[in-house]
């Protein structure tokens, strides 16, 4: 390895700039919060304009192909690719969402004089999702992963005054403490099989010697164990529900859109980059003969969402009913993982699009009428649909939406993942997963039916929502619709994204 | 012919006038309604227009020169890398001899619906809203020729029904809308999954010359543009079509409803309001055989041409089954939604000939049912308004209390039974001279024969435990038809007499294209037989 050159550095600096955008916006939320002392509202603004600057730079390279950091001439620690692009514009665009999301929130305004902690704690998950999704090496991918981590598990008890507050954080910490654990163990088996912490490294080493053997199979499994529970999947979810409950509302939606996110995205680049073999035209992947992934994951994805959706039958909150169907929905694009193709990354690219606007509006919903009932009990949502009639119509939409009915958006994602499932001939997983959707039908029709067809056994007043709410609730309910019905752009979008660096 | 695009209009009129009716504010119930019949009201002017503009002569099925007031344009086109190709998906209208009455059927239906809707005032504004965009979801169904699209609408029905009955319904009405949202789309997964097969199965050609995977239903009905290597292609020695025919038709009987899938459909009834029930018999029950012929016919002939007795067999069990359900019955509604189940029965019945008879019967008696049940459905709404109650042991003598209203009763019944000179007559007995020509399944017509029988048996029992004999003492209030039912009953009982009369109006409608079918079936045997040859 040569002395990295100063001009080195610079090289590699250019192409990170989005993650020195966002640590700038850091540094100057922590600055401002202390200047200003007592006076938090600008801070949301400061946040939402770094992360516009910050979207911009990732657009500027979003072609770009390359890797910073390098530790030869041709490798390196950090990845810079469309991929990893379309993860970057997920995580900050939905970060803006969950920063508008919070203002409107009663939870984040109870803790005014510690929003300033809020966001900063937000803008380092950030920062550890960015890198998550750009890394090649073993050691960045275990550091970026505990940045966001450690952030999350702060975020989740952050209303200090609420005991399920402090229970979520609690069960958080101790679940992704063992887990990062584990992943450190395979991270060193891995480490010792092939003396290299870099992906394309270890690679090129595994095809080179054709290694078989348990160890590599054990290390494999253990770095998963890590990424599962970063995606809730089966059987390492148990934490998912207690946190998506017990945290702010704001966090449990971020939770579940930005963080799996980055954990699909790392999940991806890990088992493609570290076992592929060779990638035929028609985009179908032949990985080493090492960990047989394909068996594995569909085992783990059926498993996912059978469990979320069988679960979320037997909820009563809201809240936890969300969770186990965001389990379920992992489970699903596990499946785009499965198919082990490009296709089925496609698939998965553009269902994060549209299970992110379903899902973080559905919260939104739930966290607009939380703030008026004071509950998130689906009893409560009794006549709901006469008190709030747009805000009731609108959760109809996005639980719609989320179940994959025409012409809703959901709809177009589940279409493409089931057209990868059929193009790969794995027609009994297209069956399991199409019965695993009437299931879910029947837990979200049970809020529907709450809302609308059950009359109001309690007095409570109609309620007015404000026009700021109705006009960002119309924001999240507009692609839902449009790309129900036109997703050619989306696709379009999300084909383009689907080129990993080397492959 | 005209250019106007009189299909796209009459689909999507009821959505435009959907949103029409969301800026009414809540108060002018009044207003909504009336918007909402002016809506259905053009709706029937299209569809005769369309009637009047409908070339006889053409035939439809697979030809795509042969169908009618087409539209098509290029919905969604994604431009592909060189593994999945180019997604290409139409927006693709057209109609032939099968699906013009139909298109007729729910112009008119939805139409008396609307009349029959007149009393429901909770939720004026919202029940009218999910009603209009149900009507094109219905219509959408009978209209669209890419797969795609039909699927779509297909789905689009579901959400508004679920509603409709869930919110407007009886005392069980919770319970018999998500059973009736489950069962349904239960059905329709099986359907996306064989749609997705056949997309990957079948490719044509575009005018660049380069060859792309469909969804156009008529590219699926020619084998030659099938892939060697697709999973549902004929050319593939290991395809799976006959499971994803089994698929597809599950997934189209869940709708008719065919035994033993039916058991939403008692529930569903008794549950909906009358107007609702009214659609769900007259319209929704349709696009179960409707998909059957569109799509499991011509797509899978030679599968078809393997199961035509099971087919049968199953027509039969419905007949059978439906009527003896029926003839157990307390309640009023329920009775009908069996003796609907019966009805469909024969449809398949005559499907299953695969004929020209069966077939022309089969359509007409789709038709006829669609018209009579609504009646019954009507007759039984009526009733239950005035008294609020259903059970047929509880009425008794209401001819002397009233008499046109028993009088519509009467024609709906015989009609229903199948009497000559009505509507339903003309149908069964095509279906049965259809079946009976049929060699292979002249047993199964001759014991479904049984169930004429069995439903003159419950019908005519019904007609004189509620009209006849002496008036109970309660019920000698109840007043006879106002002016709005009048207006729902008279059209209808015109439709029934007059094709009972005169059936060639409807009989060559669908003649050209009810030909073209049989023999598109008959050639469709020494096609595929010579494509397993590969």
């Amino acid at each position: 390895m040569n002395t990295i050159s100063l001009e080195y550095l610079v090289d590699s600096l250019k192409l990170i700039k989005p993650e020195i955008a966002v640590t700038i916006t850091l540094v100057l939320l922590v600055l401002v919060d202390l200047i200003m002392n007592k006076n938090k509202k600008f801070l949301p603004y400061i946040f939402i304009g770094g992360l516009t600057v910050t979207l911009y730079f990732i657009i500027a390279q979003y072609c770009t192909s390359s890797f910073a950091f390098n530790i030869s001439k041709n490798l390196g620690m950090v990845i810079v690719d469309p991929f990893g692009n379309f993860f970057k514009i997920l995580i900050a665009g939905s970060s803006i969402i969950i920063i508008l999301f919070s203002m409107l929130s009663n939870e984040i305004k109870d803790g005014a004089d510690r929003q300033g902690e809020y966001y900063v704690l937000i803008a380092g998950m950030i920062l550890g999702m960015f890198f998550m999704v750009s890394s090649a090496d073993l050691i960045l991918i275990y550091v970026s992963i505990e940045m966001l981590s450690l952030s999350s598990y702060v975020l989740a008890g952050f209303d200090k005054q609420a005991i399920r507050n402090s229970e979520a954080s609690l069960k958080y910490v101790i679940y992704g403490g063992i887990s990062s654990g584990i992943m450190l163990f395979g991270i060193s088996i891995l480490y010792g099989l092939t003396g290299s912490t870099n992906l394309y490294e270890i690679n090129s080493l595994v095809q080179a010697s054709q290694v078989h053997g348990f160890t590599y199979i054990l290390s494999g499994f253990l770095i998963f164990v890590a990424i599962g529970f970063k995606i809730s999947a089966a059987p390492f979810h148990f934490w998912t529900p207690d946190v998506y409950e017990g945290a702010p509302i704001p966090i449990t939606a971020y939770l579940s859109i930005a963080s799996k996110a980055a954990g699909f995205a790392l999940l991806i680049r890990f088992v493609k980059i570290t076992f592929i073999q060779s990638v035929d035209p028609n985009g179908f992947w032949h990985l080493l003969n090492i960990i047989d992934w394909k068996t594995f994951i569909i085992i783990i994805s059926i498993l996912t969402m059978t469990l979320g959706n069988f679960a979320a039958i037997w909820q009563n909150n809201m809240k936890r009913l969300l969770a186990y169907s965001s389990i379920a929905h992992a489970g699903y694009l596990l499946l785009g993982l499965a198919v082990l193709s490009n296709e089925g990354i496609a698939a998965i690219l553009i269902y994060f699009v549209i299970y992110g606007f379903m899902n973080l509006g559905a919260f939104l919903v739930v966290m607009l009428i939380s703030n008026k009932l004071g509950s998130e009990e689906i009893d409560d949502y009794d006549g709901l649909g006469s008190k709030a009639p747009f805000l009731s119509v609108s959760l109809a939409i996005f639980l719609v939406s989320l179940t994959g009915l025409p012409p809703t958006a959901g709809f177009i994602g589940k279409l493409y993942i089931f057209l990868a499932l059929v193009d790969a001939k794995m027609i009994v997983v297209a069956v399991i997963a199409l019965l695993n959707t009437v299931v879910s039908l029947y837990y979200y029709a049970r809020v529907l039916k709450h809302m609308f067809l059950s009359d109001s056994t309690k007095e409570t007043p109609a309620f007015t929502t404000s026009i700021s709410s109705i006009v960002f609730v119309a924001l999240m309910l507009a692609p839902i619709l449009i790309f129900g019905i036109y997703f050619t752009p989306l696709v379009d979008f999300a084909k383009s994204s689907i080129a990993l660096m080397g492959f | 012919m005209t250019y106007f695009p009189i299909l796209s209009f009459i689909t999507f009129l009821p959505i435009v006038g959907m949103i029409f009716i969301l800026f009414i504010p809540k108060t002018q119930a009044t207003m909504i309604k009336s918007v909402t019949l002016l809506i259905t009201s053009a709706q029937v002017i299209a569809a005769l227009f369309i009637l009047h503009y409908y070339n006889y002569s053409l035939g439809g099925i697979n030809d795509p020169n042969s169908f009618q007031f087409m539209e098509k344009f290029r919905w969604i086109d994604i431009s592909g890398f060189s593994w999945i190709g180019r997604i290409k998906i139409d927006y693709f209208l057209g109609i032939d001899g099968i699906s013009v009455p139909l298109v007729l059927l729910t112009a008119i239906i939805t139409f008396i619906a609307t009349l029959s809707s007149w009393t429901i005032d909770k939720q004026v504004k919202g029940y009218f809203a999910l009603f209009l965009l149900l009507d094109t979801g219905m219509m959408g169904v009978f209209v669209a020729l890419d797969f795609f699209l039909f699927y779509i609408f297909w789905e689009l029905m579901l959400l508004p029904m679920y509603f409709l009955i869930g919110i407007w319904g009886g005392k069980r009405r919770e319970y018999a809308a998500i059973k009736f949202f489950l069962y349904t789309l239960f059905g329709s997964i099986f359907i996306l999954l064989v749609m997705i097969g056949l997309y990957f199965s079948t490719s044509e050609t575009l005018a660049d010359g380069t060859r792309v995977f469909t969804f156009n239903m008529l590219a699926m009905m020619n084998p030659h543009n099938y892939n060697q290597f697709g999973i549902l292609s004929p050319l593939n020695p290991n395809n799976l079509r006959f499971i994803a025919y089994i698929f597809l038709f599950i997934g189209f009987a869940i709708k008719i409803p065919m035994f033993p899938f039916h058991t939403w459909l008692p529930d569903a009834h008794v549950e909906a309001p009358t107007a609702i029930s009214v659609i769900l018999a007259g319209v929704l029950l349709k696009m179960g055989t409707y998909g059957i012929l569109r799509v499991c016919f011509p797509i899978f002939p030679e599968i078809t041409r393997q199961l035509v007795w099971y087919i049968a067999l199953f027509g039969m069990i419905n007949i059978i089954y439906g009527a003896l359900c029926a003839m157990a019955q307390k309640d009023f509604k329920k009775l009908i939604a069996y003796s609907s189940i019966s009805h469909m029965g024969f449809v398949l019945l005559g499907m299953a000939s695969l004929n020209s008879l069966g077939i022309s019967g089969a359509v007409f008696q789709m038709f006829n049912h669609g018209t009579i049940t609504a009646m019954l459905f009507l007759i039984v709404g009526v009733i239950y308004d005035r008294a609020h109650t259903r059970e047929i042991d509880a009425f008794g003598g209401l001819a002397t209390q009233m008499p046109i209203y028993s009088g519509f009763v009467a024609l709906a019944f015989f009609a229903a039974i199948g009497l000559p000179g009505l509507s339903g007559f003309v149908s069964e007995s095509f279906i049965f001279l259809g079946a009976f020509g049929f060699g292979l399944i002249r047993i199964l017509t001759v014991i479904s024969t049984l169930g004429i029988l069995l439903g003159a048996g419950y019908m005519l029992w019904t007609l004189q435990r509620v009209f006849l004999g002496p008036l109970k003492e309660k019920w000698s209030a109840l007043s006879d038809l106002t002016f709005r039912e009048y207006a729902m009953f008279i059209p209808l009982s015109l439709i029934i007499i007059f094709l009972g009369v005169y059936p060639s109006a409807m009989l060559n409608l669908m003649n050209s294209s009810v030909n073209s079918m049989v023999k598109f079936m008959a050639d469709a045997k020494v096609i595929y037989s010579s494509l397993s040859g590969f």
